[in-house]
């Protein structure tokens, strides 16, 4: 875990639902076989329109992204409830992802999962970054500061969701925290 | 305490709750299906250990359903897990494929999409299957790895969706942690008049808040236009609950729920006790919306989110490739009957297909005559390519060889399905415009987005 994450960013715009951050076609992997959790990461965000978004967040033949952050307008995880969205992004190398707003599943299982920190940002970064300006994201200052410009917006802090996601999520947050017994 | 409390108290063994409450809540029926289940298993068993075992193998049910009639080795293999798990965990209700316990499932493509290929335990769509096999019942909590589980709030019970890894968790322990969701009041008034349908309501509400107008919300559909809805009908309005974000949908408990949890429970073996809830009459809302449903015409949710609402008499202008029918709120056998009641002795112009959400609804199709004809053969005399594979089919695009998959850019469908978003029926440049059953099955007929009064029998 680390206070600050710094990188470039990956911006899309509203409503973005779960079968664009990973289309129901590569549903047939299961997160927890871990070739496949790698294989997910491959196809984060490849159901948005290239019409639309002709940067694509992973390049073809990567299993990685080269953008840690993702800058999202309202609504972003939106739909489907499929714990892949998250975990196809968090095993890409996301991190974070500032969103306007975020739809209540997604939410959910990013804590739950601990695969990124939903950051819910008060201005509306998807108009004022564009794909590959650098930024650095401080989770305990709640902000993020933008490289180019030094303009720095603020993010509603995390609260009680920061040590679950710090953990590495929520079993392992209660192990940590004795509500569940540790592994023998 | 509104609908959604007065439930969530109960299961957390609380006088009351409020809106905003964290609580611990038990769990009646942990729901999962191939594309979820596989993930799941792999989070308990990594979590609880390999010998671990399920908090109660009578209250998981397992409903393989998603990727089934594919010739896809890694989606057959997800139907394995499943089966292993079952036999390892000796799970009570499991819907299995086939009827050998220990075989393995492998779709034959040879024998095309449209003929039977499964045994006699498979049930199909995971929320239609749900309430006729016996496992909805009135004042339960079911939570399921799919977010259209908020179908099964029109049996009066707290059904929402959930990730894997908090299904993993309801797998070994039968709790969860929730948060009590504030509720928005939608008073059906009035009933529907000939050619709309329940998905006008759904269509009609959700175009009114946004659909994110419920996100973390619970929607209570209550009044007195509800007593004039079918179990069908409220199932494909509390469906999409979650299409305008809300964490569950709901109706009120009457004499047609009994009648339906009664038939069921008792034709499948389940437990029939329940005990439905009732509002308090001071319960409290976040907001309140009056549905006249008189007043509603068919409406269309356009590409690209199931908020961008418009009239069907509107959109004449729309020219479409393609028409389907099916999915867990648009395929049961009431979907198909006003279906063919627009299509009977008529035939389609665009490529239209038709999938059943269960074998149980193939077989009403296939045996509930009209005039001499089933409902079945008014359908594919009408044109319709009919499937007896019932499943989610390419409600979510799937496999690339799903039956009625969009593997074109450009191809634009009209739908009776319940998300529209860019690709979401397969090609990501195609386009998906939601309607009920009846819109669907007069623009088929025209080629065009188009309004079923307009061909209406007298």
């Amino acid at each position: 875990m680390q206070n600050v994450i710094t990188g470039p960013v990956y911006v899309v715009r509203d409503n973005i639902d779960t079968d664009q951050i990973i289309p129901a076609q590569y549903l047939n992997l299961v997160p927890t076989i871990p070739e496949e959790y790698e294989k997910l990461g491959s196809f984060a965000l490849c159901g948005l329109p290239e019409s639309l978004y002709p940067i694509r967040y992973v390049r073809e033949g990567q299993l990685d992204s080269e953008y840690p952050i993702v800058v999202a307008g309202r609504n972003f995880g939106c739909g489907s409830s499929r714990e892949h969205a998250p975990i196809a992004l968090g095993s890409a190398g996301c991190e974070v992802v500032l969103a306007e707003s975020f739809a209540r599943i997604f939410f959910r299982n990013c804590v739950a999962t601990g695969e990124l920190y939903p950051c819910e940002s008060t201005a509306r970064l998807c108009e004022l970054l564009k794909t590959g300006d650098i930024v650095s994201v401080d989770l305990d200052a709640a902000t993020v500061r933008v490289a180019a410009t030094g303009d720095v917006h603020s993010f509603k802090p995390l609260g009680d969701v920061r040590p679950v996601v710090d953990a590495g999520g929520i079993f392992n947050y209660a192990r940590q925290s004795g509500m569940i017994p540790a592994r023998q | 305490m509104t609908l959604t409390e007065k439930i969530l108290a109960r299961a957390a063994g609380k006088a009351s709750v409020r809106a905003g409450d964290n609580v611990w809540v038990n769990a009646d029926i942990l729901m999962t299906h191939d594309v979820c289940g596989p993930g799941t298993i792999g989070v308990f068993h990594r979590e609880f250990g390999r010998d671990a075992k399920v908090w109660d193998r009578d209250r998981v049910v397992i409903i393989p359903d998603h990727y089934i009639f594919t010739a896809d080795s890694k989606s057959n293999r997800n139907v394995d897990i499943l089966r292993d798990f079952v036999r390892e965990q000796g799970i009570t209700y499991f819907y299995d494929v086939i009827d050998d316990p220990n075989g393995s499932w492998r779709f034959d493509p040879g024998r095309g999409p449209l003929k039977r290929q499964y045994g006699s335990q498979y049930a199909g769509v995971c929320h239609t299957a749900l309430p006729q096999k016996g496992h909805t019942r009135p004042g339960e909590v079911l939570f399921g790895t799919d977010s259209h589980t908020c179908m099964a709030g029109a049996f009066n019970e707290f059904a929402t969706g959930i990730g894997n890894t908090d299904a993993g968790f309801v797998m070994g322990t039968g709790k969860l942690l929730l948060k009590v969701p504030e509720t928005m009041r939608f008073r059906l008034e009035g009933r529907l008049q000939p050619g709309v349908m329940a998905k006008d309501i759904i269509l009609h509400i959700i175009g009114e808040i946004g659909f994110d107008g419920a996100t973390y919300r619970a929607m209570q559909f209550d009044g007195d236009g509800v007593a004039g809805l079918s179990m069908d009908d409220r199932m494909t309005v509390a469906n999409m609950a979650i299409e305008a974000g809300g964490k569950n949908g709901i109706f009120p408990f009457d004499a047609r729920t009994a009648e339906y949890v009664e038939a069921r429970t008792k034709l499948n073996g389940t437990r029939q006790t329940y005990e439905p809830v009732e509002p308090d009459r001071d319960q409290k809302f976040i907001y309140e919306l009056v549905v006249e449903l008189d007043k509603l015409e068919p409406t269309v949710a356009c590409h690209p989110d199931p908020g961008q609402r418009k009239k069907a008499k509107e959109l004449s202008s729309i020219r479409l490739d393609r028409a389907y029918v099916g999915s867990c709120t648009g395929g049961k056998t009431s979907d198909f009957v006003e279906f063919a009641r627009v299509l009977r002795g008529k035939r389609v112009v665009i490529d239209t297909f038709g999938v059943p959400a269960t074998p149980e609804i193939v077989h009403d199709l296939q045996n509930t005559r009209w005039g001499g004809r089933t409902i079945w053969d008014i359908l594919v005399d009408a044109g319709v390519r009919m499937t007896e594979n019932a499943g989610c089919a390419a409600c979510l695009g799937g496999p690339v060889d799903t039956f009625g998959r969009i593997n074109q850019p450009g191809l634009k469908c009209i739908s009776a399905t319940n998300r529209n978003f860019p690709g979401r029926m397969g090609d990501k440049e195609s386009q998906v415009f939601l309607a009920s059953p009846a819109t669907v099955a007069a623009s088929a007929l025209t080629g065009r987005i188009t309004d079923p009064r307009e061909l209406l029998p007298a």
